[in-house]
């Protein structure tokens, strides 16, 4: 089966001038070509896919590259190298200026952190649902209200507090209102940017229980980024972590979780404040990851941090190798590896 | 819990006038930390957890209003305190930590400096000795090359780091009490656990009471030797962790375990609360907060509650589990 999205050695890197303008600095800055300029590997060589109808998440810390990735899926910029097979079509060949007027626009939609702060204060909810179907639908009048209105419906929004403003709205109903303008123009993939991550816990249950019921009557697939292991676990059949710009593991959700298998991975599940208190191994990071500006390619990313950092570590970067039960890890001494 | 508690707050009760009528923020809200102890107060946004911190600091919006209540620290209470007893217990008995640390600490001095001026105002630190001082307590809280980031501005440093140097700054006249209010909320997981670690740490050699605030239970849970419930301003549970996560006895403190993602195998599994926290300037709220969403309620609930005595386990309810 073709997934629905295919997403091969895609790199963004971004140039970065040399620190302190110095005469010097700035002569190198302005006479360097392109590809000598200092650059930050933001995303490094990624390659995943997502199946029709599956939730994959993707996990790790601020800075590893979640955001940069995201954005360029939904072409909001664009990749260094790589491609991004959407269906059968290369997407990453659509400059991202253009694709705001793409016909697969609406196919990949998004649904971004806090509703409070990214829909516009100005817009009622109904604006804020009409506006991306008036744009890539180009519906109006009454077909436009009768979609926003299902929108709505579908997400449990009452069609009465359509005509209100975002702050006349409680954080659930704004969660509900952001998610409803997401899904109006239905689209087949929906990334989720940290969608419960301003939300209590009561309700983001609810949010969580309606998300996981829009991608079964919808059909659509999911692409979850949290920093929240625990909703991941519970949300997602596969999980994606990254560290640096670079997957450092992949595999079924619970099994990755349970039985990490990437160093980093048992870091990160180790810090998980668990309900039971139990678990509270003392296995943490120390240091600050190294810098993403222009990293050796022969040294993994996770060397210095890394509590077992053998000599092959910093003379061999470790690809993301298949395991067993459909896992991968890029670990030279991974349980399990190749 | 010890014999003299480190902080015994009391019957405490918080108003805010607003131009739409009183909100009875607070109300009898009483819990004791002792020495060496940490206290995890946990709610969802609007229980009232920041509020009882901002009291206790004599910090509260000019709005709020201490209605009554005794708060008593080393012999001096809080609430009746003047305001320059409570400059100087401030910084020196009591420090806080708060939510997002870039905002809390000043964009345009150096975090050596700050740290230093705490030091010189609170610590009795000679002025010529506050900055090699301030940079062996960046070292205590385990930021590496202290000297160098000692000269650093805030935007210069991560989140993480900030909070270090917050909490540097809390800790740096030795309080007898701090109170951190979300100290790790917007950090990484991998960054939380290690300020969390760093808090218990410098707590333990101190014998500092610690009382943090927290929307995350798993991390009460995990770090916390008491917990206390708070609902729409009231403390529903008051117990010793382990007890409460085990056998919780308020129907709330139950439901706030059982939406919590971590104690789910699978996400229906997962039980949201129903209803939503009752309009606190309504005039006519019950007596119980919670009774109104209560699966449990009965007769007896329209009853005034029973007083939050400092017991064991305290639970605020007629009908517990």
């Amino acid at each position: 089966m073709t997934p629905l999205l295919d997403v091969a050695e895609l790199s963004k890197r971004f140039p970065v001038a040399a620190s302190g303008s110095t005469l010097k600095n700035l002569r190198r800055r302005f006479t360097r070509a392109a590809d000598e300029q200092s650059q930050v590997h933001a995303v490094d060589d990624v390659s995943f896919t997502i199946a029709k109808g599956e939730t994959v998440g993707l996990v790790g810390e601020s800075g590893c590259g979640k955001s940069t990735l995201v954005r360029a899926l939904t072409r909001l910029l664009d990749p260094t190298a790589g491609s991004i097979r959407f269906s059968t079509r290369d997407l990453s060949l659509v400059p991202a200026r253009d694709f705001a007027k793409d016909r697969d626009r609406g196919r990949i939609q998004m649904v971004f952190q806090d509703a409070g702060e990214s829909i516009n204060p100005r817009f009622t909810a109904f604006d804020a649902i009409a506006d991306p179907v008036r744009r890539l639908k180009h519906l109006s009048g009454l077909a436009l209200v009768e979609t926003v209105d299902k929108a709505a419906r579908q997400c449990g929004l009452p069609t009465e507090l359509l005509g209100r403003y975002p702050h006349q709205l409680s954080g659930g109903q704004r969660a509900r209102v952001g998610i409803a303008r997401a899904i109006a123009v239905e689209p087949e993939l929906l990334v989720l940017d940290e969608p419960t991550a301003a939300l209590d816990v009561s309700v983001q249950v609810v949010i969580l229980k309606l998300l996981a019921r829009l991608k079964t009557e919808l059909g659509m697939s999911y692409l979850f980024v949290s920093h929240d292991l625990s909703v991941v676990r519970l949300l997602c059949d596969r999980v994606l972590v990254m560290y640096l710009g670079k997957i450092v593991e992949a595999g079924p959700a619970r099994a990755v979780f349970d039985y990490p298998l990437h160093p980093y991975t048992r870091a990160l599940v180790a810090a998980v404040p668990r309900l039971d208190g139990i678990g509270l191994a003392k296995l943490r990071l120390s240091g600050e990851p190294m810098s993403p500006i222009d990293p050796d390619p022969n040294v993994c990313r996770f060397y210095g941090r890394c509590p077992r950092g053998a000599d092959i570590c910093r003379t061999q970067m470790p690809p993301l190798r298949r395991a067993a039960e459909g896992r991968e890890v890029a670990c030279h001494f991974a349980a399990g590896g190749a | 819990m010890t014999a003299v508690p480190a902080l015994a707050v009391e019957d405490l009760s918080v108003e805010f006038r607003t131009r739409s009528g009183v909100v009875k923020a607070l109300e009898h809200v009483s819990f004791a930390v002792g020495k060496g102890e940490t206290l995890a107060i946990v709610g969802e946004s609007g229980s009232g957890k920041s509020v009882t911190a901002y009291a206790l600091m004599g910090i509260l919006d000019p709005a709020g209003r201490i209605t009554a209540g005794r708060a008593v620290l080393g012999g001096l209470d809080l609430i009746s305190a003047s305001a320059s007893q409570l400059a100087d217990v401030r910084g020196r008995e009591i420090a806080m930590i708060f939510q997002n640390p870039r905002t809390a600490l000043n964009p345009i001095r150096p975090v050596g400096r700050q740290i230093a001026d705490v030091l010189m105002r609170h610590g009795n630190v000679p002025r010529v000795e506050a900055p090699a001082r301030a940079v062996d307590l960046l070292r205590a809280v385990g930021i590496t090359d202290p000297a160098r980031r000692a000269k650093a501005y805030p935007f210069e440093m991560s989140g993480g780091m900030c909070q270090r140097v917050m909490i540097a700054i809390a800790l740096a006249a030795r309080p007898a009490l701090l109170i951190a209010d979300e100290p790790t909320t917007g950090l990484d997981v991998t960054t939380q656990a290690v300020i969390m670690d760093i808090i218990a740490e410098l707590a333990g050699e101190s014998g500092m009471a610690t009382i943090f605030i927290t929307h995350d239970l798993a991390l009460a849970g995990q770090r916390a030797d008491r917990v206390v419930v708070m609902h729409a301003g009231h403390v529903v549970e008051n117990a010793a962790t382990r007890a409460l996560i085990a056998r919780p006895s308020h129907p709330y403190t139950a439901e706030l375990i059982a939406a919590t993602p971590d104690s789910a195998a699978s996400l229906d599994a997962l039980a949201s609360i129903p209803g939503s926290l009752p309009d606190l300037r309504r005039a006519d709220l019950p007596p119980c907060r919670y009774s109104e969403r209560c699966p449990r309620k009965v007769e007896r609930c329209d009853a005034p509650l029973p007083r939050p005595a400092l017991a064991e386990h305290f639970v605020a309810c007629w009908n517990p589990l």
